[in-house]
């Protein structure tokens, strides 16, 4: 929002302070400056003189050669504006002066001399007309400087709409002069209004709120006799400066009581609209807004009707049916209060958001919405005088807020602000921002004045931000807390976060990569994967990604695709949140899971595959001391998933997640010539489990025997910890070891040697003493259908 | 006799003169002191040896094996030292200055500012929690005090889900939770990654990390979250940092503040960077509202405290300058496996 500081002037003493400082001083205390903009200084050397002659120029049809009275003297001047005319006064821009910024000088203008610029409203900033040269009224003297006829020159500065959110009463230049009167100390003046008592014995305004819940006050008054079409040139500059464009008289006026006091108004034409009901309707209908577009109206959204006749959108933007025209001469002006929810609704449904909702929409005072008819009409009959109001104010105010009464002490204000503000400071905020305030002893008795208490100060902790903001943040003695110091330590989910990033980075040199929460269908596609059906996201910025994933791999798959050129193989690593289906209460599956892959174009898929294994192993291992089984054969739960060279990764009977090749349909589509596996653990699963314990076992102090035994086995079948438990149950208790030394894949003789340790805490063991054992173990191999290899 | 004696202390100083190697040098001495060696048989020849001489003899043919078992470990010596001196002579030379073949990984630039944060928050004695990415309406707005149709919801463009739920939009939804989990006195920080449904360009992102930190206790003032602020972004930074405090309107802060620093760029003096403000809008924060505290289970009359959120991913881009925030998210190695372990 635009704030203009000539407006501010109109209720605040400005004189003699650095309007710089100020504006910065509002940005620490009440809400972000933007921008700061200096209209004017840059335009000097305009006065006002008169079109003394007029000559076509030879050589040019838009030309013309005009004489200048400067008032002073005639000077030449050529001009190419179409609404010359002899005796007009105009804006002059003389030679060695400036309109906004650009410098005039004596210039030959297609071969004839000219010696300054006669300027449009445009030409001069104070408006968008570019269509012909500004007229200037025939009072004004010739030579007068521009700058002290209009208010061209002025200081605006851009407020943060977002930082008034919770200000309903900032959303017009009066509040903001609330708060630099505080800021600086000085007085708020009034706002000049023309009393309405005296039409008291007029005729009412037929006016019937149907929904008091949605309108909370309603007032409407008659005026007719207005003949004058156009705004003065101040106030056209004014609303020109604040973004807003100059209409009508009676629009205009409107917008200016808007940005002056935050009251949204409407001027309905007379003939069109004379009663008013504020009403809702029990069927859709169609509707064209002034701005010329057809909206679909539900029974939800509040309207306002003469004689059952739709006309405005209450509290969005009228009805192109009765807006001000341009013979309009009479009109019946609203000046209303409605909810803000409801507001906030209608224009949601409507999609469109207006300089009247944006404030609706924030919880006005209703208090304002006499005050703001009253305004008008101080400004409408000053501007003209001949404008005959024909009604009673009709005011229906259907719904108050709560009077609310704030008690606090001195205590509690030195304890939220850990500083000592005294209480005449307190004191003077207060009553200066309009709170009502009653000190006994050391207790505040505050009265949130009307325009405060919608819903922004409702309890004392608002009173709080009040007192310090004004106090000054710049101001604060800071110090310490004096809490008591706990221990504190890491949750299981941070430290097994941290631990794994720190194995799968420093041990195994792969890459940590962030990727989004939603599945890319199309990059997916492109890979051949089509993302399972899951929760979706229903507003999404694209279709293709509005499908939240069920498992890491795809977008590090879509990554792996990506970094082909990267290296000759790498590998990639993300902790991420994934959503498996819903959980009985109807909420997300979310998981946060470690997603892993491989890619290599040199490794074959086989040790790729292995690779990934002793990865899982070991960041398992590491964090819980207790290794993994990996089990295959168990089917695939993702299509893109190798559907044999899968296995689950489990510790004790809980699944953790998965190791895979990549199913050849996927793994060809990314790349044909190199080999991609991939892995998931679930990290909240891992997290619930207890690391095992660290325990210690003395060591023998006798030498142990190893002793290798070769099966005709193809290792490729086999499951390990099966073989192993065998091996262990009839290995006999000295059998303290069993490990693998060779595979053998041989075409047709394929075998497995088993190296099994032999350790006694007592005595040094002799192979003789062993072969017991040994036979045990080839029997109970054997009646697993596993051979002594023969040489 | 004594002649012989003499005769043999030339022979072998000639012939010691002459070895070269180590097998020579044992033949040598295998020569003169091995079992039939030229000096063992002086000693086998001293019983020849007249009685009244044999006492001298014996003493000239143990000064002779002496003198040649001396020379012989000398020799020994000189011989290893020289084998040495040629080994170390001939040796090849190994080039460190090549190229590396080593590999290294990388973090991503979240996770090492993220784990410096969470380093000095654990310092001060704050738990480091984690929270879901997927929310309810209730965590993300309800419970801090955002109730619907309450414009602040216009401030975040929340993506919605087809169950209900929505992705969080700011770390402050896990809020309710942890006072909920630890009530009071609390310290904790928990970061986590936020979701806004908006167009992506160079400055934004639909994906983002934040950081919140939250402290209640007894007392918690405004001139605490001051201090604290000024403490800890000092930390993070590397150097004192100045803060100042603006109003800044959040539902779940009262009184909420936009927290600046000064401008490292310019040095306060104003640059485009910060508008030529000279201060960087940093992060915002507040005392938490009472309503907030209520919901969580924690008495507002007895209990105040503080929160903040720190834009985690902004940090990243203000410490390695990454110019495009897109970067972070893409995936590129070109570009993530420049951030190795600090």
């Amino acid at each position: 929002m635009l704030i203009s500081m000539n407006w501010i002037g109109d209720f605040v003493d400005l004189t003699g302070l650095d309007l710089e400082n100020l504006i910065h001083r509002f940005t620490l205390s009440t809400a972000e400056v933007e921008d700061v903009i200096h209209y004017g200084r840059d335009t000097h050397g305009v006065i006002v003189a008169e079109i003394a002659s007029i000559e076509n120029h030879p050589n040019s049809k838009k030309l013309h050669l005009l004489k200048i009275n400067n008032g002073r003297e005639l000077v030449d001047c050529v001009c190419g504006a179409p609404n010359v005319r002899v005796g007009m006064r105009v804006a002059f821009a003389t030679e060695g002066g400036a309109v906004c910024g650009h410098p005039i000088s004596r210039a030959t203008v297609a071969g004839y001399e000219s010696c300054g610029m006669c300027c449009s409203e445009a030409e001069l900033g104070i408006s968008a007309d570019n269509s012909g040269l500004m007229e200037i009224t025939d009072d004004i003297p010739l030579g007068t400087d521009i700058k002290t006829v209009y208010d061209i020159e002025d200081t605006l500065f851009e407020v943060d709409n977002k930082s008034l959110t919770n200000r309903p009463d900032l959303w017009g230049h009066y509040g903001i002069a609330r708060e630099i009167a505080t800021l600086c100390g000085r007085e708020l003046r009034s706002v000049p209004v023309h009393d309405t008592a005296i039409y008291a014995n007029l005729p009412e305004v037929k006016i019937a709120i149907d929904d008091p819940e949605r309108c909370y006050r309603y007032t409407g008054i008659k005026v007719e006799n207005i003949q004058r079409n156009q705004s003065p040139v101040n106030m056209r500059i004014r609303l020109f400066y604040c973004g807003s464009r100059a209409i009508n008289l009676l629009a205009d006026l409107t917008n200016y009581v808007m940005l002056e006091l935050g009251q949204p108004m409407h001027a309905f034409d007379l003939r069109r609209v004379d009663a008013v009901e504020v009403r809702r309707f029990a069927e859709s209908f169609r509707f064209t807004t002034l701005d010329g577009n057809e909206h679909e109206i539900d029974p939800e959204t509040l309207m306002i009707c003469s004689h059952g006749e739709p006309v405005a959108v209450a509290g969005v933007m009228g009805g192109l049916n009765s807006e001000i025209e341009d013979d309009t001469t009479s009109l019946l002006l609203e000046s209303a209060n409605f909810n803000a929810v409801s507001v906030r609704k209608s224009e949601s449904k409507l999609g469109m958001r207006t300089d009247a909702s944006m404030r609706y929409e924030k919880f006005l005072d209703p208090e304002m919405t006499k005050t703001a008819s009253e305004r008008f009409l101080a400004l409408l009959l000053e501007i003209e005088p001949n404008a005959r109001i024909i009604s009673a104010l009709t005011d229906v105010y259907v719904h108050h807020f709560d009077t609310i009464t704030l008690s606090f002490d001195q205590r509690y204000v030195d304890r939220y602000t850990g500083i000592a503000i005294t209480k005449e400071e307190i004191l003077r905020t207060l009553t200066a921002l309009g709170f009502a305030c009653v000190v006994e002893g050391d207790t505040f008795t505050v009265t949130v004045p009307s325009w405060r208490a919608t819903k922004d100060v409702t309890i004392k902790a608002d009173l709080i931000e009040e007192i310090t903001r004004i106090y000054g943040y710049d101001n604060f003695e800071i110090k310490t807390t004096r809490s008591p110091l706990l221990p504190v330590r890491r949750t299981a989910a941070n430290e097994n976060d941290n631990r794994a990033k720190d194995i799968l980075v420093s041990t195994y040199a792969l890459h940590e990569v962030h990727s989004y929460i939603w599945n890319d269908r199309e990059k997916n596609r492109a890979l051949g994967i089509e993302p399972e059906e899951n929760v979706r996201i229903l507003n999404a910025g694209t279709p293709e990604h509005d499908t939240v994933r069920t498992s890491m791999v795809p977008t590090l798959l879509c990554f792996v695709s990506e970094n082909r050129g990267y290296a000759d193989h790498y590998g990639l690593f993300e902790i991420g949140r994934t959503v498996k289906g819903l959980l009985p209460d109807g909420s997300c599956n979310e998981r946060k899971k470690l997603g892993i892959v491989l890619y290599d174009k040199n490794a074959s898929e086989e040790a790729l595959y292995l690779r990934m294994r002793d990865i899982v192993l070991r960041v398992v291992r590491d964090i819980k001391h207790e290794a993994p089984t990996f089990t295959a054969g168990e089917g695939v739960a993702y299509p893109w998933q190798h559907p044999v060279n899968t296995a689950a990764v489990r510790l004790g009977d809980t699944e953790l997640g998965f190791i895979c090749a990549l199913h050849p349909a996927v793994g060809t589509k990314l790349d044909k010539r190199a080999a991609c596996v991939a892995a998931e653990l679930d990290m909240d699963t891992l997290a619930a489990i207890a690391p095992a314990p660290i325990r210690y076992h003395e060591p023998s102090r006798f030498p142990g025997i190893d002793i290798d035994l070769t099966f005709a086995t193809d290792p490729s079948t086999l499951v390990f910890a099966e073989v192993e438990a065998l091996l262990r149950a009839a290995g006999g208790e000295f059998l303290t070891g069993v490990t693998v030394t060779d595979v053998y894949e041989g075409e047709g003789n394929p075998s497995i040697t088993f190296r099994l340790s032999f350790t006694s805490r007592e005595k040094t063991l002799s192979k003789a003493e062993l072969q017991g054992n040994i036979d045990a173990i080839l029997a109970a191999m054997k009646k697993n259908g596993m051979e002594l290899k023969t040489v | 006799m004594k002649n012989q004696i003499d005769a043999l202390r030339l022979r072998f100083a000639d012939e010691i003169g002459k070895v070269s190697t180590q097998d020579e040098l044992e033949t040598l001495r295998v020569a003169f002191l091995g079992k039939k060696g030229e000096v063992t048989n002086l000693l086998k020849n001293l019983r020849d040896v007249p009685n009244e001489e044999k006492k001298e003899a014996g003493q000239l043919i143990n000064t002779l094996k002496t003198e040649v078992e001396t020379a012989i470990a000398r020799k020994t010596d000189e011989l290893r030292e020289a084998a040495l001196n040629a080994a170390i002579q001939g040796a090849k030379r190994y080039n460190p200055t090549l190229p590396a073949g080593e590999e290294h990984g990388s973090y991503h630039p979240i996770t090492l500012v993220q784990r410096d944060l969470e380093e000095i928050f654990a310092s001060m004695g704050f738990t480091i929690e984690d929270y879901a990415e997927v929310v309810n309406d209730y965590q993300c707005f309800e419970s801090l005090n955002i109730p619907p149709y309450h414009p602040a919801r216009d401030m975040q463009d929340t993506f919605y889900l087809s169950n209900g739920q929505l992705l969080k939009t700011q770390t402050s939804a896990a809020q309710n939770h942890i006072m909920k989990k630890y009530g009071a006195p609390l310290r904790a920080i928990f970061p986590g990654r936020c979701f806004r449904n908006e167009a992506t360009d160079a400055c934004h992102e639909n994906t983002f990390f934040q950081m919140e930190g939250l402290m209640i206790d007894r007392d918690i003032s405004i001139s605490n979250l001051i201090y604290f602020m000024k403490t800890m972004l000092s930390e993070v930074f590397g150097r004192p940092v100045n803060v100042r405090l603006r109003p800044g309107y959040f539902p779940f802060t009262e009184p909420g503040f936009e927290l600046d620093i000064n401008c490292e760029i310019c040095g306060g003096k104003g640059c485009p960077s910060c508008k030529n403000s000279g201060w960087l809008e940093l992060c915002p924060c507040g005392m938490v509202h009472p309503n907030v505290l209520r919901e969580g289970g924690i008495d507002p009359e007895e209990y105040t405290g503080f929160a903040f959120g720190l834009g985690l991913t902004r940090l990243v881009m203000m410490k390695y300058g990454v110019k495009d925030i897109r970067d972070l998210n893409s995936g590129s190695l070109k570009v993530l496996s420049q951030f190795e372990s600090e």
